[in-house]
């Protein structure tokens, strides 16, 4: 329990160290690198409270997949740092500000109003032979299977929506239209001409 | 001994610096939308924590289609950003004055 608790908090330390690297850096493509160290690091703090499944989805999917699509997008866009970095200083007081009330109303509402050692003497121990993945498959397929059918018809919305918004028509791009092609027939193409035959000169 | 005390203090530290991130970077588009990511990262946490708390799967399902949805917003989010900068050749936020008329 020595080794979990130390886990913990040396995870936890590095996770927030990545969260500040993502809202203070400078350069976009090493905020989106903080960001996926930053999943890292909470993927282990989920593994830490056995949300096994999740954790590695969590990898899987936003480390893989979104993490990846938000790189291609800050690469592809050329984004002006120096224009970004302008009018920075303006408005931090006041995040910083409003972030500090907030976390102290926070840690007011965690640990002062519950008592300090009500909620922090540890999670019960899981029962034997406890498996994450088939107990939260077995609540998913059978009390949640519409909501899991609406989550599969929102990523084929974000399918189509994604293609549609980016797919554009290049003026003066060339490609055939094959339906056209099939369904042309000779009297379209060529036209018999009946005329006299011309006088030799 | 970790409890939920702890996965709630990390939770909402992660939470108050993606809110002060929002305000600080509000220049930038892609670190705002970078800045959501994270909220619902420390929102999730807090799920998973009072799931462990409390013994109940429930609170992983809710995870799993934040996740979902998020992918799906993260997907459109970003497709609407290239087309902004395909466009406008900028995606500064005080630029985007377009329906001002």
């Amino acid at each position: 329990m020595m080794l979990h608790s130390i886990l913990f908090y040396v995870f936890a330390t590095i996770m927030f160290g990545a969260a500040l690297g993502v809202v203070f850096s400078r350069n976009p493509v090493h905020a989106v690198m903080f960001l996926v160290f930053t999943f890292f690091n909470a993927a282990i703090l989920w593994l830490l409270a056995e949300a096994e499944f999740l954790a590695i989805v969590l990898v899987l999917v936003y480390v893989g997949a979104v993490m990846v699509l938000f790189l291609f997008v800050v690469m592809m866009l050329e984004v002006n740092i120096e224009a970004a970095k302008r009018g920075l200083t303006r408005y931090a007081p006041l995040g910083i500000g409003l972030a500090l009330f907030m976390a102290i109303e926070l840690i007011n509402v965690i640990w002062l109003r519950t008592g300090m050692s009500s909620g922090s003497s540890g999670f019960a121990p899981t029962p034997e032979g406890y498996s994450n993945t088939k107990a939260l498959g077995s609540v998913l397929y059978t009390e949640h299977v519409y909501a899991f059918e609406i989550a599969a018809v929102i990523l084929l919305l974000a399918i189509i929506a994604a293609i549609t918004l980016t797919m554009r028509k290049r003026p003066g791009l060339k490609a055939q239209n094959v339906s056209k092609q099939v369904a042309v027939r000779a009297k379209d193409r060529v036209r018999v001409v009946k005329m006299d035959a011309e006088k030799r000169q | 001994m970790i409890g939920l005390q702890h996965y709630l203090t990390i939770a909402g530290m992660l939470f108050v610096l993606s809110l002060a991130g929002i305000i600080i970077n509000r220049k930038n588009l892609i670190l705002l939308l970078m800045c959501i990511e994270l909220m619902l990262l420390a929102v999730n946490t807090n799920f998973i924590a009072f799931s462990r708390f409390l013994g109940d799967e429930t609170g992983q399902v809710f995870v799993f289609f934040i996740l979902t949805v998020a992918a799906a917003e993260a997907a459109i989010g970003l497709a609407i950003l290239v087309v902004l900068f395909r466009n406008r050749r900028s995606i500064a936020v005080q630029e985007l004055n377009t329906l001002k008329g």
